[in-house]
């Protein structure tokens, strides 16, 4: 889907090594991570993560075993200013879309990035355009 | 005070033994006519192996007739195996199946009564009788082992307390306010009521009458026993029966030297891998065959214990033949806080969940007192989402499937595809890491 990246989301056990050796395997692939999180509940937990070529990132973990999806979701470009979140939460919020998770990272040309996975896709799109807040596409997260 | 009674049935728990294989060779003749003539199930096995009733003439010839299993029981279901007329079933217990399919089993009045005096001479055997309070904390209602001790206990005159299994305080109380003698449970459950009692400032030893516990529905070690009796201050029996056999039958005496089994009601024959016998003092599979049965006889019942048998008489003055601790297993059946759990069954209803794979794998460990077992299941790659909440959902599901079927909570837990052993035999699907 146009205005959409591509994340890469993988089921881990939670016991030591595990997450080495997924960043291993990512490694040797040359495949490089743009930003990353780990939700735990319990014995396991998953990892997200946006990458600079997510198609081969997937084929590659699944290649290995793991239990890999890519998830379409939103990188919405914030401002490094307090308030920054406020405003793309209250946005989506107000056009009724719900944020399932989040994680932001901040890049080197002091450009912070918010990661979403919604409900509506399309909706949040429209909501967060309309607001006119910028969304990222797959070629800028490939050059940050 | 108790008044003890050193034998319920003196002369029959004294008799020699060449007596009591008189008795046991002449059953055995009129059980397999009867079932011959009126359990078409039997009559169809005798016919396949080639053999007639007239043919058993000793008790040796007892080889010659087909064993019976639990599988039987359960392509039967629910009473095509039975040899009495229905109108002459007064009860029915019924437990869990294999693959489902639960086992049912039907007592005549006879039975009840057989059941019951079984019952009674083993009580009495561990020192119990009338002014005892027992308190039965075994499950009642399908399950067999509330309600068997529960009339075992009545006949020799004790006062029950028909506690049932779980409100850890509310029995610890009662086992106080009643000041009950002997309490009959798992072994698991004793040593978690002896913790709770502790939390709750009793002391069981010092602050309760308790003199006895009847223990058993799983196994347990003698380290266990000596923890039991030094800690709470009193002498832990154990007891010995199945379902299909009645229920709880058979206990120690007071020497604590294996666990008597009349042998004027059942017959008993251990043998190796090959269905041969072993030479008593030997370890091998017990083999059942009862004699007085009316409603459901099994001749030759693989029960799948293993075990050793003594018939030398006891030092209590018992004749009858002894089956020393039960050492394990001769299939894959595990014994989680008195349930039987079979793999097959896991398996069974995991294959009905599109979201795990084929691959798992059975944990059974020991946290505290009680036996906890833990399901690993892989996920498979279709059923994996990005999204926590689905994992756990998951998760609940598989948890909730197991309980409908093993009647038991599990812990489930997920993990990676692939990482589960594959295809190294059925052992490798059970780590049992339980001390006993």
């Amino acid at each position: 889907m146009k205005g959409t990246i591509k994340q890469i989301s993988l089921f881990a056990e939670n016991k030591p090594g595990r997450l080495a050796k997924i960043a291993e395997s990512l490694s040797k692939a040359k495949i490089n991570i743009r930003a990353f999180t780990i939700a735990e509940a319990g014995d396991f937990g998953v990892i997200r993560m946006v990458v600079d070529d997510p198609d081969r990132a997937y084929k590659n973990l699944q290649g290995q075993g793991f239990a890999v999806s890519e998830t379409e979701v939103i990188a919405v470009q914030m401002e490094d200013v307090p308030g920054g979140l406020f405003k793309i939460a209250n946005t989506l919020g107000k056009g009724g879309v719900n944020i399932d998770y989040a994680y932001a990272f901040v890049t080197r040309s002091d450009l912070a990035l918010l990661i979403l996975r919604v409900d509506d896709n399309a909706k949040a799109i429209k909501v967060l355009k309309d607001a006119k807040i910028n969304l990222v596409d797959v070629d800028a997260i490939v050059n940050i | 005070m108790a008044a003890m009674l050193d034998f319920w049935n003196s002369r029959v728990e004294r008799a020699p033994l060449e007596e009591l294989q008189e008795i046991q060779l002449r059953k055995l003749k009129s059980l397999v006519d009867n079932v011959y003539r009126n359990s078409s199930f039997y009559r169809k096995r005798f016919d396949e192996a080639g053999v007639k009733p007239e043919k058993i003439r000793s008790l040796d010839d007892v080889a010659k007739l087909p064993f019976t299993y639990k599988k039987d029981l359960r392509d039967n279901y629910p009473t095509k195996m039975f040899s009495a007329p229905l109108n002459q079933v007064v009860r029915y217990h019924v437990s869990s199946g294999t693959t489902g399919k639960p086992t049912v089993v039907g007592y005549t009045r006879g039975d009840v009564d057989c059941w019951t005096t079984s019952l009674a001479r083993a009580l009495t055997s561990c020192g119990l009788g009338r002014g005892d309070v027992i308190q039965v904390s075994y499950g009642y209602g399908l399950f067999t082992g509330g309600l068997g001790l529960h009339y075992g206990a009545e006949e020799i005159g004790a006062s029950v307390i028909p506690m049932g299994v779980g409100n850890t305080e509310r029995q610890i109380e009662l086992m106080q306010d009643l000041h009950a003698t002997a309490i009959a449970c798992t072994p698991s459950y004793l040593l978690h009521m002896n913790e709770v009692a502790k939390k709750m400032g009793i002391n069981i030893k010092a602050q309760t009458d308790l003199k006895c516990a009847i223990l058993g529905a799983e196994p347990w070690s003698l380290e266990t026993r000596k923890r039991i009796e030094t800690t709470m201050g009193i002498k832990a029996f154990d007891i010995y029966g199945t379902s299909e056999l009645s229920g709880p039958l058979f206990t120690e005496c007071q020497e604590q030297d294996g666990i008597h089994v009349w042998a004027d009601h059942f017959l008993l024959e251990v043998i190796d891998k090959n269905g041969d016998p072993v030479p008593d003092g030997k370890k091998g599979e017990l083999v059942v065959t009862t004699l007085s049965k009316e409603a459901l006889p099994l001749i030759r019942y693989r029960i799948g214990d293993i075990t050793v048998l003594n018939n030398e008489p006891c030092d209590c003055g018992r004749t009858h033949p002894r089956i020393m601790r039960i050492m394990g297993r001769a299939d894959d059946m595990l014994i989680i806080r008195g349930i039987n759990v079979f793999p097959s069954q896991i398996e069974s209803v995991l294959m009905t969940i599109p979201e795990v794979g084929e691959h798992f794998q059975i944990i059974a460990e020991r946290k505290g007192e009680l036996d906890e077992l833990t399901i690993r299941v892989e996920v498979t790659r279709a059923a994996f989402s990005d999204k926590l909440a689905d994992l756990m959902r998951l998760e609940q599901k598989i948890g909730y499937e197991l309980q409908k079927v093993l009647q038991l909570a599990t812990k489930v837990e997920l993990v990676e595809t692939g990482t589960l052993p594959r295809s190294q035999g059925k052992s490798q699907k059970v780590i049992d890491r339980r001390k006993i």
